[in-house]
Order: C-alpha cells, then sequence, then structure tokens
C-alpha cells in the first residue's frame, strides 16, 4: 500500500496508515473509503496537490472531495460535494468523494452545532453555506494562480467547468494544470457570499445525479462498518442484560470458555461478552450463555399495561409542560360552541437497520491511542466516546469511518464504543464485535411510545378557534443524552419535535407529560414527527369529517398564510387527483406536514380485508417542497424509502417488552414491510429557490395519517392506534 | 478438516468446522464480503448466493453441505460489474444504504436465469423473501424489468 505523504496544509490531522496494519481499504473508482482527500489519488500514483482541507486535485485533473456526511443512503457523499464543486465550477465528471476525516474543527456541521454528527435531516441545509464557500474558496485560489502564472489581474479571468479561463486573450489553464504549477496553499483565499454564484447560474445543483457510491453497491465492493478486517483481529460478541441495568451476578464462563476456539469470556458493565477466533464460534458460544442478571431500572415493566396508563394521563386533568403556547386556549375551550376530542397511541419501534450493530478497535499498548473500524452518523461522537473511555486526547483516535448499512437513527447512539475499547484492552489485540440480529433487537434503542389527547374548540360559525395537544411520552434524551434534556428545561426536544403545526388556530396549547421507565431510547426516523403528526393529520381530518368540509379544503383553509405550505397541499391533491370517486372497496386519505423544514403532503389509497384485517396500501401520492433540489435524484428516492418506512410503522412494527425484556427477537417477530406489500409511490419535488431544507425523514410522518384518513372514508371508523395491525383493524371494525 | 468447492470459478479448500456457516466461511474466511450478515436464520436475504445455480441463503447453509458444488458469490457475478442485473441496478439508481443488495441482486439473478421475461407478479413473489430497509423495492422491480429487456 502507497503511504500518503503528511499533511502540509495548515489543519492539524492524525497520521496515516502505518505500513504494518497492510492493507486495510479497498479502492474503487468513484467511491470512497480513504478516510482522507487525495488517498485514493495517491494510491493510484497521481501527485495530488491538496487545495484546502477538502479538495485534492491531480495534475490530470481528476478531484477528489471531502463529504463530511455520513453516507446511509441518503446521498450526501454525491450531494454535499455537488455543492462544493459547483461553487468550485469543477466539472463532475472528474470527481470522486472521500470521507472527511474525523475533524470538527474542520468538517462540523454548522447546522448541528459544529458536530460530525448526521442527523435530523440537517446534511445538505447545514452545510450548505460553508460548503459552497468552501467551493468558491477553491475556485478564488485556481483563478488567483492561473492569473499569477499569466500576469494578469485576476479580476480579469473567470472560470468555467474545470478551466480558469481569460476571456479578453483566449488564454486558458486546466485546473489540473494549474494543481501542477502550484504551491500546496497554507490557506485558501477570503471569500464571502457574495462570491457564490446564482441559482440560476447553477450547472451541477438541481441535476439529476447518480450517486457515486452505487456502483460499488452492485458490485459487492462498498465496505461497510462489518466488513472490517484488521490482522491479528479476534471476535465478539455481546449479550446485554435484557432488563436494562441488569448485572450479570453469575455467568457459566467456564463451561463457555472450554468450547473449542473460544478464548475468554468477559464480564461488562450491564454485558457478558465471549471473544474467540471465529464469528461462528463466538455466535454459537452466545447461545450457551447461562447468565443470571440481577436487578434492573426496569424490571417489571409492561409496555402494553404501561401505554394504558399513558392515555389516561394524557385524557386526565394533569396539566403537562406547555411547549407550545399561543393565546388562550382554556378560555377558548370555555366559550366553544362545539369541542371536538380525540385520542392517539403509538407503539414502540426498533430502527432494523440491515447491518446489525458493529464496531472494531485496537488499542496500543499505553491504552491511550486507539484507532476504530465502524460505520457511524456520529464521527464526533466515537471520537468523544473513545476519548472518554481511554482517558485521553481526540487527536489520540483515529476513525475510520464507512458506509452504513442504514442508519436511521441508530448509528447516532455510540454505546458500543466503551465496549470494544474494553475489549481490546482486555485482549490485547483488536477486537471485532459483531452483534448477532437477537441481541440487536435485545438491545434496540427505540423511539418511544406515546399517547396522545386532543381537543379542538369550535365557535359557532364553525372556526377552530381553540387547539389542546397533551402527550404521554418518555424523553428520548433521558436516556440518550440526559444533558440535553435538562438544557430544554425538560421540553423533550427529540420526543415533541413535529408537535406544533402551521394552522392557523388562534389559541392554541401543546403540552408534554414525561413519563420515566428507563427503556433504551434513541431518535427513529423522523424522531416525534413520526408519531406527533399522526395525531396531528388525523385530528385534523376528524374536525373536517365533523364540520362537513373536504379534508384538503380545510388545510388550505387553515394554512391561508402559508403559501409553500398551500402550493404543497395543492400539488399532491392535484397529482393524486383528490376528490373523484375511488374505486370499490378503496379510499383515499390525506396529510400535510412541515417536516425537518420541508413543506410534505401525502395521500394514501387503500383497502381493507375485513376477515384477515389486512390493510393494503395501493398507490401513495408524495410531494415536497425541499427549497432548493440540490439532487433531485436522491431526492425522489428518499421520498420513496420514506414512504415504505412510513407505511412499516404504520401496519407493522411494535416492540413489546414484558417485565423490562425486549419480547420480539429477529425479523419474524418484528416484521417490517415487503416488497409484495408496497404501494405504487408517485413522487413529486416543487422546488423553490429557499436554502435547501431536509429531505431523509420528511414524508415518513405523513403515511400513517394518510392511512388512517382513508380507512375512515372507507369503513367510518378510526383507527388510533400505531401500528394497525390486523388485529386492531379487526377490533376496530367490530 | 479441509472441504473443497468452487467458489466464483475457481477451486478453493476451506480448513473450518463442516458446521460453518457458508456466510462466515465467504466473509471471514475467504474475505469475500460482498455477501452480508442480516439476520442469521434466513428472514432476510441479505446472505444470498448461488450454490449450484441456485438461489440460496449461505447463513443456513453450512460447509458441509457444499463439498464439491459451485458456489457463486456478487463478486463473481461478472468479472467488472457488467452483469445486465448489475446495470440496471445502476441505470434505475436502485440502492440507498445498499447493504441488502448483494443478496437483492443473486436472488434476481436466479429468477432471470430461469425466467427471462418475468411477470411483474413473478418477480415480487420471487423476490418477496429478500427485505430492504431502505424500501427500494420499487426500483428493483424496474431495474429487473430493465434487466430482463436489455440481456
Amino acid at each position: 500500500m502507497t503511504t500518503v505523504p503528511e499533511k502540509r496544509s495548515g489543519v492539524s490531522r492524525r497520521n496515516f496508515l502505518s505500513g504494518s496494519l497492510g492493507l486495510t481499504f479497498a479502492f474503487t473508482v468513484g467511491g470512497l473509503l480513504s478516510d482522507r482527500p487525495g488517498e485514493v489519488l495517491a494510491a493510484a500514483g497521481a501527485e495530488a496537490r491538496e487545495i484546502g482541507a477538502w479538495v485534492t486535485i491531480a495534475p490530470d485533473g481528476r478531484i477528489s472531495i471531502a463529504a463530511p456526511a455520513a453516507e446511509m443512503g441518503q446521498g450526501v457523499l454525491t450531494s454535499l460535494p455537488m455543492i462544493l464543486a459547483e461553487e468550485m465550477d469543477a466539472d463532475w465528471s472528474r470527481v470522486e468523494a472521500v470521507f472527511a476525516p474525523a475533524d470538527p474543527d474542520v468538517f462540523g456541521n454548522p447546522g448541528l452545532g459544529g458536530g460530525m454528527i448526521t442527523v435530523g435531516s440537517r446534511a445538505v441545509s447545514g452545510y450548505w453555506t460553508k460548503v459552497r464557500l468552501q467551493g468558491a474558496a477553491v475556485r478564488r485560489f485556481l483563478m488567483q494562480t492561473a492569473a499569477e502564472q499569466w500576469g494578469m489581474p485576476v479580476d480579469e479571468v473567470s472560470t468555467e467547468p474545470g478551466y480558469v479561463i481569460h476571456p479578453a486573450s483566449g488564454k486558458s489553464l486546466s485546473y489540473g494544470e494549474i494543481a501542477a504549477i502550484a504551491d500546496q496553499p497554507d490557506s485558501l483565499p477570503e471569500v464571502t457570499e457574495a462570491d457564490l454564484k446564482k441559482p440560476a447560474d447553477f450547472r451541477i445543483i438541481g441535476r439529476e445525479t447518480p450517486r457515486l457510491d452505487v456502483p460499488s453497491k452492485v458490485d459487492g465492493s462498498a465496505r461497510f462498518g462489518i466488513d472490517a478486517k484488521v490482522p491479528g483481529m479476534v471476535y465478539a460478541t455481546v449479550r446485554h442484560a435484557p432488563v436494562v441495568g441488569a448485572e450479570p451476578a453469575s455467568v457459566n464462563s467456564d463451561e463457555v470458555e472450554a468450547r473449542d476456539g473460544v478464548i475468554r469470556v468477559v464480564h461488562m458493565p450491564n454485558a457478558v461478552a465471549v471473544v474467540g477466533e471465529t464469528v461462528e464460534t463466538v455466535f454459537a458460544a452466545r447461545e450457551t450463555l447461562q447468565i443470571d442478571w440481577q436487578g434492573g431500572d426496569t424490571a417489571g415493566y409492561n409496555s402494553e399495561e404501561a401505554l394504558e396508563t399513558f392515555a389516561k394521563r394524557a385524557s386526565g386533568e394533569e396539566g403537562g409542560l406547555p411547549y407550545f403556547k399561543q393565546g388562550d386556549t382554556h378560555s377558548a375551550k370555555t366559550a366553544a360552541a362545539k369541542t371536538i376530542k380525540s385520542d392517539y397511541m403509538s407503539d414502540y419501534v426498533y430502527h432494523a437497520q440491515m447491518e446489525p450493530m458493529n464496531i472494531t478497535a485496537s488499542v496500543d499498548e499505553t491504552s491511550k491511542k486507539a484507532e476504530i473500524w465502524v460505520g457511524t452518523q456520529s464521527p464526533s461522537g466515537i471520537v468523544g466516546a473513545a476519548t472518554a473511555a481511554l482517558e485521553t486526547e481526540p487527536q489520540n483516535i483515529r476513525l475510520h469511518q464507512h458506509y452504513l448499512g442504514g442508519g436511521f437513527g441508530r448509528r447516532a447512539a455510540v454505546e458500543t464504543v466503551p465496549e470494544v475499547l474494553f475489549l481490546a484492552k482486555e485482549m490485547k489485540r483488536p477486537v471485532k464485535v459483531i452483534w448477532t440480529r437477537e441481541e440487536d433487537v435485545n438491545a434496540a434503542l427505540m423511539r418511544p411510545q406515546t399517547a396522545h389527547h386532543l381537543e379542538a374548540a369550535i365557535d359557532e360559525s364553525g372556526l377552530i378557534i381553540g387547539w389542546h395537544h397533551r402527550i404521554v411520552a418518555e424523553a428520548v434524551t433521558g436516556y440518550s443524552s440526559p444533558d440535553r434534556l435538562e438544557q430544554a428545561k425538560g421540553l423533550a426536544p427529540l420526543t415533541l419535535e413535529g408537535a406544533t403545526h402551521q394552522y392557523s388556530i388562534p389559541n392554541q396549547l401543546v403540552e408534554y407529560l414525561r413519563h420515566v421507565n428507563g427503556t433504551r431510547l434513541q431518535a427513529w426516523r423522523a424522531i416525534g414527527a413520526g408519531y406527533n403528526k399522526f395525531a396531528i393529520e388525523c385530528f385534523i381530518d376528524e374536525i373536517a369529517h365533523e364540520q362537513g368540509i373536504d379534508p384538503v379544503e380545510l388545510r388550505l383553509k387553515l394554512l391561508k398564510d402559508e403559501p409553500r405550505a398551500r402550493a404543497v397541499v395543492e400539488a399532491t391533491a392535484e397529482i393524486a387527483d383528490w376528490g373523484r370517486k375511488p374505486e370499490a372497496g378503496r379510499a383515499f386519505g390525506f396529510a400535510y406536514g412541515q417536516v425537518v423544514g420541508s413543506y410534505v403532503a401525502g395521500v394514501a389509497e387503500i383497502s381493507v380485508d375485513e376477515d384477515t384485517g389486512v390493510v393494503r396500501a395501493h398507490n401513495f401520492w408524495n410531494v415536497v417542497d425541499p427549497g432548493i433540489a440540490v439532487n433531485p435524484a436522491t431526492i425522489i428516492a428518499q421520498l420513496e424509502s420514506n414512504v415504505v418506512f412510513g407505511l412499516s410503522q404504520a401496519l407493522k412494527e411494535r416492540i413489546v417488552l414484558v417485565d423490562g425484556a425486549v419480547q420480539q427477537s429477529n425479523y419474524h417477530d418484528y416484521e417490517i414491510l415487503r416488497m409484495s406489500e408496497t404501494p405504487e409511490i408517485h413522487t413529486k419535488v416543487l422546488q423553490t429557490d429557499y436554502a435547501p431544507s431536509g429531505i431523509g425523514e420528511v414524508s415518513l410522518p405523513m403515511v400513517a395519517a394518510a392511512v388512517s384518513n382513508a380507512f375512515f372514508e372507507l369503513k367510518g371508523r378510526r383507527l388510533r392506534h400505531m401500528p394497525f395491525t390486523p388485529d386492531r383493524v379487526k377490533e376496530v371494525l367490530s | 478438516m479441509a472441504v473443497r468447492f468452487q467458489l466464483n470459478g475457481d477451486q478453493v479448500s476451506v480448513e473450518a468446522a463442516e458446521a460453518t456457516p457458508l456466510l462466515w466461511v465467504l466473509r471471514e474466511h475467504m474475505g469475500l464480503t460482498g455477501t452480508k450478515y442480516g439476520c442469521g436464520v434466513a428472514m432476510c436475504g441479505a446472505c444470498t448466493v448461488h450454490v449450484d445455480g441456485s438461489a440460496t441463503r449461505s447463513c443456513q447453509t453450512f460447509l458441509g453441505d457444499i463439498e464439491g458444488a459451485a458456489v457463486t458469490t456478487i463478486e463473481g457475478l461478472s468479472p467488472d460489474g457488467t452483469h445486465p442485473l448489475q446495470k440496471a441496478w445502476v441505470a434505475e439508481q436502485v440502492p440507498q444504504c445498499g447493504y441488502c443488495q448483494s443478496g437483492q441482486i443473486m436472488q434476481a439473478a436466479e429468477l432471470l436465469e430461469r425466467n427471462p421475461s418475468p411477470s411483474r407478479d413473478e418477480i415480487v413473489a420471487h423476490m418477496d423473501g429478500n427485505l430492504c430497509r431502505c424500501g427500494t423495492y420499487t426500483r428493483i422491480v424496474r431495474a429487473i424489468e430493465r434487466a430482463a429487456t436489455e440481456a
């Protein structure tokens, strides 16, 4: 393996792979795998110049651009470099992407407090300006270098894709030629937003662009965390306490260690690991572990019973923490001519990402330096957790980022870091930890179950004058990041996401009642919006029916001050041909929301088999206004992904806890949507000139409400409890 | 004990317990990581390879079962990503996270070998055992249809 030249510019970097680690990466054209710009090109023998921290240019014109966000299928490996390439005026056909090193000072996301973390559909929106400025700075440097070469003033030169040109004389230099003659800069020229292109001049942004990682994902060469291979490594798998906080009081370690290929059984906090020579050895050995678990915070917790308690609290007299308050809802209710009240519920759900949790690490003999191989949404989190676990400095942690076999929020959690470092220190060898699927479900970090009570106050003229929404749920941050919950003064930021709406209602109160159970919680795709929009959009539909108004018409009325919202509602109604008579046995349902900053609406067309209770979605129409659409191709793909994911959680997904332990264990009892259950999906992107807003989670929250609303059209009854399992459907119909 | 079989056209010999799942033989013993671990109980299809031309869940196929057999993994489907399905997968931009896609393609390859012009219903019936959490199902169907016409 070619050694890579040490970084020369002012930005601090870590040392690279030493020869002793051997070839741990496979290079693919158009893919990445190196965690340093230039490494792909260096391995190919080119003398790539680093032009700032994000870009290298080779004399033959090949460009590598660092992508700072995690690639988990949402296409940011392509869309973020597209933004930089645009402002750089690069020839996109010469661009390759590489994962940015874990260096938040350089590559952090301004939209997420400067951390290197990919969550909340905030990659493109968060990096938009920063990455554009970086591209403009590279362009400026190239122009200055060429102008200097020509002895011209820099304001006489300009660029065409891949070239600096001097229009007056017809001279031009390719970026590759400039890179070959340039001195590697210590810093790039200052640029401001005035140096950025006007959207009308975009050549790359806005074009449907094939993803750079797709070729490697059809030939088996794309490397995920689970594919890491480090010489001398041993394998480990873990059995975590089924009940959170329980400790392994006794383990049949001797018996398990006597098995062929098992090296050691290791006690860890709230867990037991088996370490051995092969995966199959440790996986089989895990099944023979006999562990006596003692204690645990959630012992005795039964989620189904608990949800009934949540529902009682939601509709009871207990006031909660006000999350959103406008006007005087109490007076509005008193003055109302009519009040509509409704309850909704949702179960725990699990990420079910296809690649089970895994992480590989080696620790040096001082236990103060570590290398970690993983696919993570949070390089910042991984480095932070490793730094804390080893009581060392961040620059002593070397992270090798990989593709993620599904993130959805799961891979923003970093609880595997202290585990693998503990094992690596114990074993004095690199350790590759792979969780079995059963363990992945057992130790699931879930979206909380929720109960909602909503009340609307209607005046004599039929206007909605009051809106009261009470949400009872655990706080995700109470488990995942207690500091953040404290900062939010108990107003659980993830749990409550999506709990407000844009409807024009003068008096509103959204309250939160926290339930504390100690269950393992985490952001799950669309976070709170997944169930909050379900409640809101079903309730709006109920109001529409109560008032005898078409559900789309009511929304348009209530969105009178929101032109972007109305445009999306109208466009969705149009592509779905809303208002037409459905075929026999079918019905349509509508939902709208502002989710992750974008405007989105959906229509579901469903039928129901009364004998089996199975709801079938035949078609789903989905329109989004995402502001500027950087890569319309990936936006459409994400809408499709959102619809499938949303339908899956609407119809099928639930985790049940009995005596504190997750009851499900694999894909046979935690079912996700299959191909045969997938509707025809019709999408439209309504691009506008606003800065890009979120896409990765945008339309998932529309699906359950659209389905439930369609069900009401069809059957005159409401599905109020997600998921709409066949049993629940049959009960509602009976 | 050494088990001899054919892997992507080459004769190989693997020393490991007969009860070793083929999945781990391929991934960890042979270093072919294109075949993925998703569930271990043949419920998701991520581990799909061909054994003597049949799509097989390698997580529930054991080294002892494949003595003398011809095994094909995603890496051996074509030398350079040019199998009609792989080209169609790129043209339709099928993969999102990509983790399930090796299994999807191998499952689809068996279909087209046996049924070069499948109907949409036949495609869905054949592919329904392969899960995709990212929800690329509609594109998988389109890509298979495309490969069938372009093959």
